[in-house]
């Protein structure tokens, strides 16, 4: 019986959640619609968001390009089919590993940052005084940090794709000895339009993952320093799952037959 | 408005979380230009009967009226309207660590009332002046300040846009006598030169009698007794002698296990 009850309890919990995070991203998604509007804040974390994560976004999108291309040739080279790295490299990048990793280092980066920013301010009372100073926490906090996300995460996306084709380029010219020419005609002749804008896709719906869950717990966090650890870790782990389920969501949307 | 309307006309106000009761049904006035001191221990639902009155909580049941209107479930610009009568110093001072502090001063300025940021600042310096804080003061951030120059200027926040109602939540805890001192006598000046009305929650008994016009003092979820703050030593009622002396004995006791 208290088996049944404690599985009962964390049913209803996880109810309850969901619900309320669905209740605070519709409240989030209107407070980028309803004026008043903040642009300097909305340009304050895209420079956070974009600018900064360019670095480790970077390094992360080189990296997987040249394992790519190494990985590649290693299992192509048992049936003579290493012509086709270019294409492997490409597709695998901007369909699903340049989103995919771009948004699990921004989750890591940003999603943190953002749950404990807005954590210590709950914590703090500074929610609550934005409130007395006749300022909607939800326009001021969340709707610039939604927005900028999603507005910012295709452009990190875009140019971790173009760093990883090149990883994957290096590689290939330097260590596999690839003709330079015909590995770029080859890489350009097989990549469609469609491949990149899925990607970009993903990453947007990634932005708004990771901001809204960086929001929405920091936002719940309670109880001190102790909350807004609990706050920051679950807004990683809950964005890094998220964006994993939307990934195959988002593939099955553009790709399935 | 009526002269004889109280500027906030709480009734019957009742909060719980869970089971646990903490406002039973409080009933209090607050009269225009009046200094009201809420005292009481920790745990009594002072903080939470505050938090009630800006909307902050949702109260159970009851009544807040403000200026004659009923405030209790207002929500979006009805309650931003309601809000810019209000100022409040809170316990920690609130202040926003990722602003200057001449931003966090005119942040409701700008951001409340849209002023221009040139403007705005021109008057977070006046403010700053009023409280005692030079101009080098504000470029700082709060994380460089002392706990007694951050009530400071939490005070010149609150006071900023010159509202109708301050709420002061514990304006001395932390600070050093003299320093409370200090901050009490801006809040009598700052509360005075703007005739505004005051709400104030503390156990500094010094402090209640300093700012203070009327005291009330809650236990157990209601108003047990309020009065002029110079009957508060012949009030007659035994938790309210026993609070303003400070006494480990009375009726008031303390849930302590033994060592």
């Amino acid at each position: 019986m208290a088996f049944l009850q404690a599985i009962g309890h964390t049913f209803l919990n996880g109810v309850e959640t969901l619900g309320r995070l669905i209740l605070f991203a519709l409240d989030g998604l209107l407070a980028i619609v309803r004026p008043p509007y903040y642009p300097r804040l909305i340009l304050k974390q895209m420079i956070e968001i974009g600018y900064y994560s360019l670095p480790v976004v970077g390094l992360t999108a080189v990296f997987t390009g040249m394992v790519l291309a190494l990985q590649s040739f290693t299992g192509f080279a048992r049936f003579s089919a290493e012509s086709a790295i270019p294409q492997v490299v490409v597709v695998s990048l901007t369909r699903e590993l340049g989103p995919v990793l771009a948004g699990l280092m921004v989750a890591g980066r940003i999603g943190a940052a953002m749950a404990a920013e807005i954590g210590t301010m709950r914590v703090t009372d500074q929610i609550d005084a934005l409130s007395t100073l006749s300022t909607n926490p939800m326009r001021y906090l969340v709707a610039p940090r939604l927005l900028a996300a999603t507005a910012t995460l295709p452009f990190l996306v875009l140019i971790a794709d173009i760093i990883g084709i090149f990883g994957g380029y290096i590689v290939s010219i330097y260590k596999l000895g690839f003709n330079p020419g015909i590995y770029i005609h080859n890489t350009l002749s097989f990549l469609e339009p469609l491949d990149v804008i899925s990607g970009l896709v993903k990453a947007a719906v990634f932005g708004f993952m990771i901001a809204l869950m960086g929001c929405y717990h920091g936002f719940h966090s309670r109880g001190g320093a102790q909350g807004v650890g609990g706050a920051t870790t679950n807004a990683v782990v809950s964005a890094s799952i998220l964006i994993l389920i939307s990934n195959y969501i988002v593939t099955e949307l553009f790709f399935a037959r | 408005m009526n002269d004889r309307q109280p500027k906030i006309a709480i009734r019957g106000l009742t909060k719980s979380f869970g089971l646990k009761a903490v406002l039973k049904g409080i009933d209090l006035d607050i009269a225009v230009g009046e200094s009201l001191v809420v005292i009481g221990g920790s745990g009594t639902g002072k903080s939470v009967l505050i938090k009630c009155i800006l909307g902050l909580m949702t109260p159970d049941s009851g009544s807040i009226k403000i200026d004659g209107e009923e405030t209790v479930g207002l929500n979006g610009g009805e309650r931003e309207r309601i809000m810019a009568k209000f100022g409040m110093l809170f316990q920690g001072s609130a202040l926003f660590d990722s602003l200057p502090v001449w931003e966090n001063v005119g942040f409701g300025l700008i951001a409340g009332d849209g002023k221009p940021r040139r403007e705005a600042k021109e008057v977070a310096l006046r403010k700053l002046a009023a409280v005692g804080l030079g101009p080098d003061v504000a470029e700082l951030h709060p994380a460089e300040l002392s706990g007694g120059m951050q009530k400071r200027v939490a005070l010149a926040r609150a006071i900023a846009r010159e509202p109708e109602i301050i709420f002061f939540d514990e304006p001395t805890t932390g600070l050093d006598p003299i320093m409370s001192d200090v901050i009490n006598d801006l809040i009598r000046k700052c509360v005075g030169e703007l005739g505004a009305t005051a709400l104030s929650i503390t156990h500094d008994m010094a402090s209640a009698r300093r700012i203070a016009h009327r005291i009330a003092m809650i236990y157990g979820g209601r108003i047990i007794w309020q009065g002029p703050v110079a009957a508060i030593d012949s009030s007659g009622n035994d938790h309210v002698d026993q609070f303003i002396h400070g006494r480990a004995e009375g009726p008031i006791k303390m849930p302590v296990r033994p060592l």
